[in-house]
């Protein structure tokens, strides 16, 4: 997604208001957004404690920050400056994490995200984004560059049949209609499903759902999900993130809080960060069963 | 406006004043950087400047500072530090404009005011931004990753007063992890560097005043407990309440210095 992101920002690299840091990333990927935003492009260097807590400061001074960096360097390492300087403050700036989940594959569990946005669903004020397809990202953009809190967008790599349109970008999407067993899922993971989703017979296809934005408190499930879960008290939920604090964990209390019974609730989720041996997204997925093969049995 | 010595001691009595009756601590490192926070206050900062006080558990030195100049009123004042109040032993996230940083985890400041500097250079408005750290916060990583950041992009308006006490929570700053002498430590990068004596309002006007092309770093060689005999440079009043007797003391001390 960072052609898409380079060229999202680019557009928005108009306001004269924007500013942009990276934590000295970005090469092959987001010298054009250089060349466009000049001056106002800061490569803040390795020092990313620094860069978010600069960034709170021009924030606070009505500067659009953006804050760009591989994504648990720039929520891990400095989660306390999230925390105290910015969402303590509710300044708008937005983060943007590169290779949410096991993104960065084989680079080792140092360069994984998988416990992200759960970790920052914590604290006051921040929404958190995960588009889904490439197609997203422009709207995604968009969106948080005009949200008024805190915002940390989890990027990943879009992953669809060649042949698939994906909906246009919406927090909450249908995107199979079907039968069988209501899925929820988060982020590009999705899209390794779709195809076989659709291939199924009507009977047993999954009603395949996806979110994109965080907290449930400000992007509730639509009414015809719950109508759906309702009806069939079925449902998976697909995350690349460990279970505390992500969507199944939220999602199970939503449903405890409303009194919406289910039968059966299935947790497809990143199981560790470390493994004995490591390999390509992929190859992470499978580790934790979040692979093709092992999704599908939890659809049907 | 001149700074008066009549203000700098009605200053220091409300400072301890306020101590005493909330019954809590911090005063000796409130004690060290009072000054310079009324001189900066009193005689540079103006509607286009900022001020971020990185060492957090000085509030009360900040507090009096703004009530000394109307910002804080002598009622809210009476609450410091009690149940319900707005002026809690750290600076507060929200509630008083003049305070635009919860601080209090050291480390965080100098970049904070780095970004508001910077904020200021991208606007292209006037204004000068100005910081207070502790000396022992020189420790965090995070400070040392401002301090390249304000040098490399030659933040000139920007203004870092560390309140070099020389104590810190549990020890010298010598004995903990010593960067002495401070000054030479820090001399190599592109930032200005000026040394003063804390307390002489003098010494700090003339620092303030100074132009420069760069970062402009003022290393204020102060006193912890400043002004009060049996407080000075000893580490327990970073924790310590007074009692009746030592309040007293305290006081007939600031009259006569």
């Amino acid at each position: 997604m960072r052609q898409e992101l380079c060229d999202a920002l680019i557009a928005r690299a108009k306001n004269p208001n924007m500013v942009f840091l990276t934590g000295d990333l970005g090469f092959m990927a987001l010298e054009p957004l250089q060349e466009a935003l000049k001056s106002r492009f800061i490569n803040a260097g390795i020092a990313e404690q620094n860069m978010i807590s600069v960034a709170a400061g021009m924030s606070h001074e009505k500067l659009e920050s953006w804050v760009y960096s591989i994504a648990p360097f720039c929520y891990a390492r400095p989660f306390e400056q999230i925390r105290n300087d910015v969402a303590f403050h509710n300044l708008p700036v937005k983060i943007i994490g590169n290779g949410g989940g096991y993104g960065y594959g084989v680079m080792g569990p140092t360069h994984h995200a998988i416990e992200d946005y759960g970790i920052l669903l914590t604290l006051p004020n921040i929404r958190v984004f995960v588009p889904a397809f490439n197609e997203d990202v422009a709207q995604v953009i968009e969106v948080v560059g005009n949200c008024k809190h805190p915002a940390y967008l989890r990027l990943g790599r879009g992953e669809i049949a060649k042949d698939y349109s994906p909906p246009p970008y919406s927090a909450w999407r249908k995107i199979t209609e079907g039968d069988g067993k209501v899925v929820i899922s988060i982020g590009p993971i999705a899209g390794s499903i779709i195809e076989k989703c659709q291939s199924m017979d009507f009977a047993i296809r999954p009603q395949l759902w996806i979110v994109s934005e965080l907290p449930l408190k400000h992007n509730p499930p639509p009414e015809t999900l719950i109508n759906a879960l309702k009806q069939t008290k079925k449902l998976t939920v697909i995350e690349e993130h460990v279970a505390q604090g992500g969507l199944g964990s939220s999602l199970a209390l939503y449903l405890f809080e409303h009194a919406i019974k289910l039968d059966e609730f299935n947790h497809c989720y990143a199981k560790a960060h470390h493994y004995k041996t490591y390999g390509s997204q992929t190859f992470m997925r499978a580790q934790s069963e979040l692979d093709v093969n092992s999704l599908i049995k939890n659809v049907l | 406006m001149q700074l008066s010595k009549n203000l700098i001691l009605k200053s220091r009595k409300r400072l301890l004043q306020m101590h005493f009756e909330s019954g809590v601590g911090h005063i000796g490192g409130n004690l060290s950087c009072l000054d310079s926070l009324l001189t900066i206050y009193h005689e540079f900062l103006n509607k286009n400047d900022r001020f971020v006080l990185s060492k957090g558990h000085s509030a009360g030195a900040l507090y009096v500072t703004l009530w000394s100049l109307g910002f804080i009123s002598e009622e809210s004042l009476k609450t410091f530090h009690k149940d319900n109040t707005l002026l809690a032993g750290h600076p507060p996230a929200s509630g008083i404009p003049q305070i635009h940083f919860a601080t209090g985890s050291l480390g965080h400041g100098f970049s904070l005011a780095c970004g508001l500097a910077m904020g200021l250079r991208v606007n292209q408005q006037q204004g000068r931004v100005f910081c207070i750290t502790s000396d022992g916060e020189w420790q965090e990583g995070s400070t040392w990753e401002a301090f390249i950041f304000a040098s490399h992009n030659k933040l000139n308006n920007l203004t870092v007063l560390i309140d070099h006490n020389r104590l810190q929570g549990f020890g010298s700053t010598h004995d903990v992890a010593s960067m002495s002498p401070l000054g030479a430590k820090l001399q190599g990068f592109n930032i200005m560097i000026t040394e003063v004596e804390g307390h002489n309002i003098e010494d700090l006007r003339s620092a303030l005043n100074k132009k420069t092309d760069q970062c402009h770093l003022i290393i204020m060689n102060t006193t912890k407990g400043h002004g009060v005999s049996f407080m000075e440079n000893e580490m327990k009043w970073h924790y310590l309440p007074m009692n009746e007797a030592q309040y007293k003391k305290a006081i007939e001390d600031i009259e006569n210095l």
